[in-house]
């Protein structure tokens, strides 16, 4: 049975089309089929980080309008071959993605896929409310920081009312990624520690992202961070938190790149 | 010589991070809720009315009101005088 996930966030730039890509890549390489669907419909930027930006022909909005086959929008990864892309449309017109086109798409993609990944836009608008609307899981990118933290609180109210599980009075599984963590900064009590996001939020926690310089190199070559340098820390977090997404039980760590002195003289990475 | 390097240090913010969060989002947590709360009264309430007087949407004001633990309703309903007849 494919599964649908959304990963959302409500505020921008905290890592969504970061985690998208990384944990899709993730997956792929753990042998599922796999596809990314790009929701930001005229901010379209998952094809960037993926690396398929001079691939894009066919985009949702074609597919959704019937101007293209969903086969021929779909853009298969040079380094995986059942890892794929679906842009979204560069287009400004945001009315073209509808709630009946969206559902054929998502449908017809349950059929050829083991996961459907939707990258939402930020907000609370249309695009954010469509992107979320089928899934079965919901991953909720979130920062230390207060205006992620409470926008994320947003989301979850609105995954909990307004998807088509909660209209049928299911319940949608929901997922807390906390991305840009520094555990040194909350050590000294400058950023919310991984509790109290938790306690505040009270979702369950799929994996803490430490911060991290590999992520700025992997979008810089246009490359998933878990592809472009599979032993860094943030690479790490995803892999474990992709784990996770399949069920397994994995220890909760905070990675590191950090070389410690004891380490250093051993050549070892500390984990 | 604490007292003094605490002089120099600067507090931890994080506390008071997580404490204005939670002050806020129980605010907005229940705001939200009584929100559908009163969509769904007033959709209902106008349904009523209608049976029995024409109104405008914008004629019919439903509000609930917080003050300390009890929720006061109050609905405001703007009648035309010469025209409370049934509709036909």
């Amino acid at each position: 049975m494919a599964k649908v996930v959304v990963v959302t966030s409500g505020k921008g730039g905290v890592g969504k089309t970061t985690s998208t890509a990384a944990l899709g890549a993730a997956l792929a390489q753990s042998g599922e089929r796999v596809v990314v669907v790009d929701f930001d419909v005229g901010l379209r930027n998952l094809d960037l980080i993926m690396g398929a930006e001079r691939r894009v022909v066919f985009d949702l909005i074609n597919v959704i309008q019937g101007d293209a086959k969903l086969t021929q929008a779909l853009i298969r990864d040079k380094r995986l071959e059942n890892l794929m892309l679906l842009p979204a449309s560069q287009t400004r017109d945001k009315d073209a993605l509808t709630g009946e086109g969206v559902a054929r798409v998502i449908a017809e993609l349950r059929e050829s896929f083991d996961w459907v990944l939707c990258d939402s836009p930020a907000g609370i608008e249309r695009g954010a409310l469509l992107a979320m609307h089928h899934a079965d899981i919901a991953v909720v990118v979130t920062n230390p920081e207060v205006s992620s933290v409470r926008d994320s609180d947003r989301i979850i109210g609105m995954l909990d009312s307004t998807t088509e599980r909660a209209e049928r009075g299911e319940r949608i599984e929901k997922h807390l990624l906390l991305t840009r963590y520094d555990p040194a900064r909350a050590q000294r009590g400058d950023m919310l520690s991984v509790e109290d996001v938790l306690e505040i939020l009270s979702i369950p926690l799929l994996g803490i992202i430490p911060e991290s310089q590999e992520v700025l190199r992997a979008s810089n070559v246009g490359s998933p961070v878990t592809l472009n340098a599979p032993v860094s820390a943030p690479a790490r977090a995803y892999s474990d938190a992709v784990r996770r997404l399949r069920g397994e039980i994995v220890e909760m760590t905070i990675p590191s790149d950090k070389i410690g002195l004891v380490a250093r003289l051993f050549g070892r990475r500390v984990a | 010589m604490n007292g003094f390097l605490s002089f120099f240090r600067k507090r931890p913010t994080a506390n008071l991070a997580r404490e204005r969060l939670q002050i806020l989002l129980s605010h907005e947590r229940a705001s939200a809720g009584q929100e559908g709360l009163v969509n769904t009264l007033r959709e209902e309430i106008l349904a009523v009315i209608a049976k029995h007087i024409h109104v405008n949407r914008d004629q019919v004001q439903v509000k609930v009101e917080r003050h300390g633990e009890a929720s006061i309703l109050e609905i405001d309903v703007t009648m035309p005088v010469h025209r409370m007849t049934l509709p036909t």
